[in-house]
């Protein structure tokens, strides 16, 4: 799950790591007070979970606050990247004497944390690090041992920062560990006119399998923004929306990543990603089939299932279930093998649905359902 | 012969008590597996009849491995207790742990890979359908009946495309199927078991299924054009995927041109390994391969 900034910045100053003083709104008056109260001048960002928001027009100085209240409003609900601006913050404005980029980031081969720092932070941290690679230091942390003073020396010493970041180093790691976060990357982290280390902007991404210790993190920010997959996940099921007309259910993340790969191959465009998981009842069948027949581009559904664990009769009766609550506007095609499939496939005989036919193989199921969705 | 597991591993089942766990030590028993007890600290001391068959319970990894001579442990904890299980484990001595147990927080699999390493356990997983060889040993959740002893070694990130790779190939059968699991880090890699299938004499050839995410796969390839002299058959999953979205697995998320299906079928076919678009067409291409064998097997 990433953060919001200014949820970022939270945990930054929870940890004792310097952030400037902050207020977010979803109100442009609101925003006026808001920079009375900071003193007048402030900066005002948009509050999206992507990067570029600088050069998208969504971060903004504002002299006093008029000029906060009209910049909240001309930044409120533009769209940056895809994603629609809700809120903003107003943080009092920091005189930059230079700045600087670190982050605790997952490296997957090595299977531990990695440090990166450069002491040349900013905007352009992505060009310095093609350009540039020597500029930018990479220390692996073991992770029993973690971050402590004399690491975050040789931290800031491989990447050339000032000794007054070793302070913020060690804090940064404390945030990584203790809030279960996969990646924390602070940029800029900024050494001010007198000399203060802050932390002007950051990223964190926390680790959604570490939830049950985290009672806090439940709340409206940390659901989807998108409504289908906010009912998805309400539900329990992993869902993606994509941009075509088949939806794709399967059983396994693998396996419905290779459907919508075969869907595509077949002149078709997948709608979305659905994984019932695995050993799935009747209940979540239904369920996930109610999602994406709620999707109004879905012309032709696929249900690809091979079980393993999960009983192909228990996702047929699922099916069959789900057809007294929702109706079946659209075909779907259904391919069941592996565990109890003779039984899933007389329990779909058996109903006799007119929209509702059957495939013997993963490929022809999802030739036929392309067809379906690209001629109907 | 096969690797990691042989008929004569003796098993033993972390979570053995709780409904997985239980299911499935019914269906490793059913598969011939030796599975010679469970463990569970509050209920040490216990017998459990699976099927007619009394196994005991321990109260700790230790204690099951000197009373039954155990070398394998399959996890079912759940995730906020599975870190401490594998460290349990591997502080035994136990010498491979196949943790299926899926949502692990990351942080606590890297600690406990870490110790793992360090004290010469070998992990498999975390959120992975485990290990078969069939006939033989069965350690984890992968059906047993939907194939049969054969000469292909796989080695899976994805669960369901195991499954579905053993059916299209049941006829010809495997060596041993490892299913690697799907987190960005993970205990046993596709490196890890090309290098065993390609010490296996009982394996001819491999097939490597990989997904998008990470570069497993690209250093795979390297690792195969440099060491690997058996043939390799590869299918990678997320053609379709977006960039910046998790596509089920937590381990399945392009960032980037990095870790793109694309960039590690274009590494793959460089090493010299022929990569299928569909899991059928994957599975054609290992019958064109096999097909003298196969012959020969036939008569």
């Amino acid at each position: 799950m990433d953060l919001y900034e200014h949820q970022a910045r939270q945990l930054f100053d929870a940890h004792g790591i310097v952030v400037p003083r902050a207020e977010v709104t979803d109100s442009p008056t609101e925003a006026r007070a808001m920079a009375r109260g900071l003193g007048g001048r402030v900066v005002v960002k948009a509050q999206v979970r992507t990067g570029g928001r600088g050069k998208a027009g969504g971060v903004r100085f504002a002299a006093d606050p008029a000029a906060a209240e009209l910049t909240a409003r001309r930044i409120l609900g533009m769209n940056i990247d895809g994603h629609q601006v809700r809120t903003v913050m107003l943080a009092q404005p920091v005189a930059v004497e230079s700045e600087f980029y670190v982050s605790y980031v997952l490296d997957r081969t090595a299977g531990t944390f990695l440090a990166i720092a450069s002491a040349e932070g900013g905007t352009d941290i992505e060009e310095v690090a093609a350009a540039h690679p020597e500029a930018v230091a990479r220390v692996p942390v073991d992770p029993a041992e973690g971050v402590t003073s004399a690491k975050a020396r040789e931290i800031a010493d491989a990447a050339g920062l000032p000794p007054q970041t070793v302070d913020v180093l060690v804090r940064l790691w404390q945030v990584l560990v203790r809030e279960d976060a996969l990646l924390v990357e602070v940029n800029p982290l900024v050494r001010t006119e007198e000399g203060r280390i802050v932390a002007l902007d950051g990223k964190v991404t926390l680790d959604d399998n570490a939830r049950f210790r985290h009672a806090r993190w439940r709340g409206p920010d940390a659901e989807p923004e998108d409504t289908l997959e906010a009912k998805a996940a309400a539900k329990g099921l992993t869902y993606v929306k994509l941009d075509g007309e088949v939806g794709v259910i399967g059983n396994g993340a693998g396996l419905v990543m290779s459907t919508l790969d075969v869907v595509a191959g077949c002149g078709a465009r997948p709608a979305n990603f659905l994984d019932i998981g695995g050993g799935a009842s009747a209940r979540v069948m239904a369920d996930g089939l109610s999602v994406i027949l709620s999707d109004p581009d879905v012309r032709a559904v696929l249900v690809n299932v091979f079980g393993g664990i999960t009983a192909c009769d228990a996702v047929a009766e699922g099916i069959v279930t789900a057809l007294d609550t929702v109706r079946l506007t659209r075909p779907l095609v259904v391919r069941l093998d592996g565990n109890n499939a003779a039984r899933g496939r007389a329990v779909l005989d058996a109903r006799a649905h007119p929209l509702i036919e059957q495939a013997t193989t993963m490929d022809g199921a999802a030739r036929r359902a392309a067809r379906l969705a690209t001629t109907a | 012969m096969a690797i990691y597991l042989t008929e004569k591993s003796k098993i033993l089942v972390q979570g053995m008590t709780g409904a997985e766990g239980m299911r499935h030590t019914r269906r490793m028993l059913a598969a011939g597996t030796d599975v010679v007890g469970g463990v569970n600290p509050r209920k040490a001391g216990r017998t459990v009849d699976v099927d007619g068959r009394a196994l005991p319970v321990f109260g700790t990894v230790r204690e099951g491995i000197d009373a039954t001579g155990a070398d394998v442990t399959v996890v079912f904890v759940p995730p906020a207790f599975a870190g401490a299980a594998v460290m349990e484990a591997a502080d035994a001595g136990i010498g491979l742990a196949v943790v299926i147990t899926e949502g692990v927080p990351i942080h606590d699999a890297v600690a406990f890979h870490a110790h793992a390493r360090s004290r010469g356990t070998r992990v498999i997983g975390p959120n992975c359908p485990g290990l078969i060889t069939p006939g033989r040993s069965n350690a984890g959740i992968i059906p047993a009946d939907i194939t049969k002893p054969g000469r292909i070694g796989l080695v899976s990130k994805s669960g369901t495309l195991t499954y579905q790779l053993m059916h299209e190939l049941r006829d010809v059968g495997f060596s041993t199927c490892v299913g690697i699991g799907g987190d960005p880090v993970v205990g046993t890699t596709h490196i890890d078991c090309l290098t065993a299938f390609q010490d296996d004499p009982d394996t001819e050839l491999i097939v490597l299924i990989g997904e998008i995410g990470g570069d497993a796969e690209e250093r795979a390839a390297a690792h195969i054009r440099d060491h690997v002299t058996k043939p390799v058959v590869a299918y990678i999953a997320g053609f379709t995927a977006p960039e910046g979205r998790t596509m089920g697995h937590a381990g399945a998320i392009v960032s980037g041109s990095s870790g793109t299906a694309r960039a590690k079928k274009e590494a793959l076919e460089a090493a010299g390994v022929r990569v299928g678009q569909t899991p059928t067409e994957t599975a054609g291409l290992v019958l064109a391969h096999l097909e003298g064998g196969m012959r020969t097997a036939i008569v």
